[in-house]
């Protein structure tokens, strides 16, 4: 939709490489993304409060049963698989078995070209497979996936609704719309790059050819 | 020589490295990840993956020189230069890492000998073209001049 959301996308990098690290929270920031980077598998879990199921021995860590309360909002986890100790595959594993952590999307990077691997991947509840090296490009890939998490918790939460409100109003409107005028009216758009959405579609509906403005304008929101 | 020779220098050297085959397209993602506030991310990226492959050619030269060769060793390594080579754009190098993995493989370790000679090769050679292309920038940055993304690329 284009809407601007007021905080960023928050995503745990998870790579043992120093260098491999480095490209990926480039490549994270430049997408509008906060970045936290660790080197293993269990150090992603452990920011995650999550602990591996073995540590026994720490009395005031948490258990690896649910954490009902999340310090960090974590909207996407991108994992390289090739890892000593825990895999990719393992921490996708961990995370999609935890009650806590499993709505959180799971990209998985890797060099190799495995299909095998790749569909394992898929199968586990991985969103995406990205092929290293990881592009710009490949990041936009990520949104849909980061959006769904925060629409979640917009949905949870009824303090912000303005997106709620807006498509109703529309759907009400756009049946009248069709009838009335002739094809060659134009109209200014930049004059309705408000923030008042509301007058932006009333000037938008006198056209006929509202619906696909309607949508030239949401874009450029 | 002045600024605008200095340019079309940069831009005929880079051009080379993409000719020869030394550099490929995704040399080019790299500066797309430079900005204001990381206005230096290509050269440390770049210094990054200097430091990592002479520590990697040096851990791969004693492993090979072992008296029995730990392929579970030596193979991660060669793995972890293919990965970086390959991100930096350093198409030779990349190559020259996978022809390596596959003598691996094979526990061939006269052919690995082989192949990291030749991997040390094409790594020798990046770094100096690299280098090089690294000065030229700076002379024309030290003459007041800009250099652009557009510069490296065609």
């Amino acid at each position: 939709m284009g809407m601007v959301t007021e905080s960023q996308f928050h995503v745990l990098a998870v790579d043992d490489s120093l260098f491999d690290r480095k490209m990926i929270e480039r490549l994270l920031q430049k997408s509008s993304c906060q970045v936290t980077t660790v080197d293993s598998g269990s150090k992603a879990l452990e920011f995650l409060g999550l602990r591996e199921s073995n540590e026994s021995d720490d009395p005031n860590a948490p258990s690896s049963s649910p954490v009902t309360h999340q310090e960090v909002e974590i909207n996407l986890i991108i994992t390289d698989y090739c890892m000593p100790g825990m895999t990719g595959y393992d921490l996708l594993k961990r995370v999609k078995e935890s009650a806590a952590f499993k709505s959180i999307p799971v990209v998985i990077m890797s060099s190799e070209n495995v299909p095998a691997r790749i569909s394992r991947c898929l199968e586990e509840g991985a969103e995406e497979f990205f092929l290293k090296p990881v592009k710009l490009a490949d990041l936009t890939k990520l949104k849909p996936h980061m959006m769904k998490t925060k629409l979640k918790k917009e949905s949870e939460n009824p303090a912000k609704e303005d997106n709620a409100v807006l498509k109703p109003e529309i759907r009400e409107e756009e049946p009248s719309v069709i009838e009335i005028l002739p094809l060659h009216q134009e109209v200014e758009q930049e004059p309705m790059l408000s923030n008042n959405k509301r007058k932006a579609m009333e000037e938008v509906i006198s056209t006929d050819r509202s619906r696909p403005k309607y949508n030239d304008i949401t874009t450029l929101v | 020589m002045e600024l605008g020779q200095m340019q079309k220098s940069l831009q005929d050297y880079t051009k080379s490295l993409f000719v020869e085959g030394i550099l490929d397209s995704q040399f080019l993602q790299l500066p797309q990840l430079q900005d204001e506030s990381n206005s230096d991310f290509v050269s440390q990226v770049v210094s990054l993956f200097f430091q990592d492959s002479d520590r990697i050619l040096n851990d791969l030269s004693l492993s090979l020189d072992q008296k029995v060769v730990d392929f579970e060793k030596v193979d991660p390594y060669v793995h972890q230069l293919k990965g970086s080579s390959s991100s930096i754009g350093a198409q030779r190098v990349k190559n020259a890492c996978v022809v390596f993995r596959s003598f691996c493989e094979q526990k061939n370790v006269e052919a690995c000998h082989r192949c990291l000679q030749q991997v040390k090769q094409e790594y020798y050679l990046v770094k100096n073209r690299l280098e090089t292309l690294f000065k030229l920038e700076q002379q024309i940055v030290a003459s007041g001049g800009m250099i652009s993304a557009m510069d490296l690329g065609f």
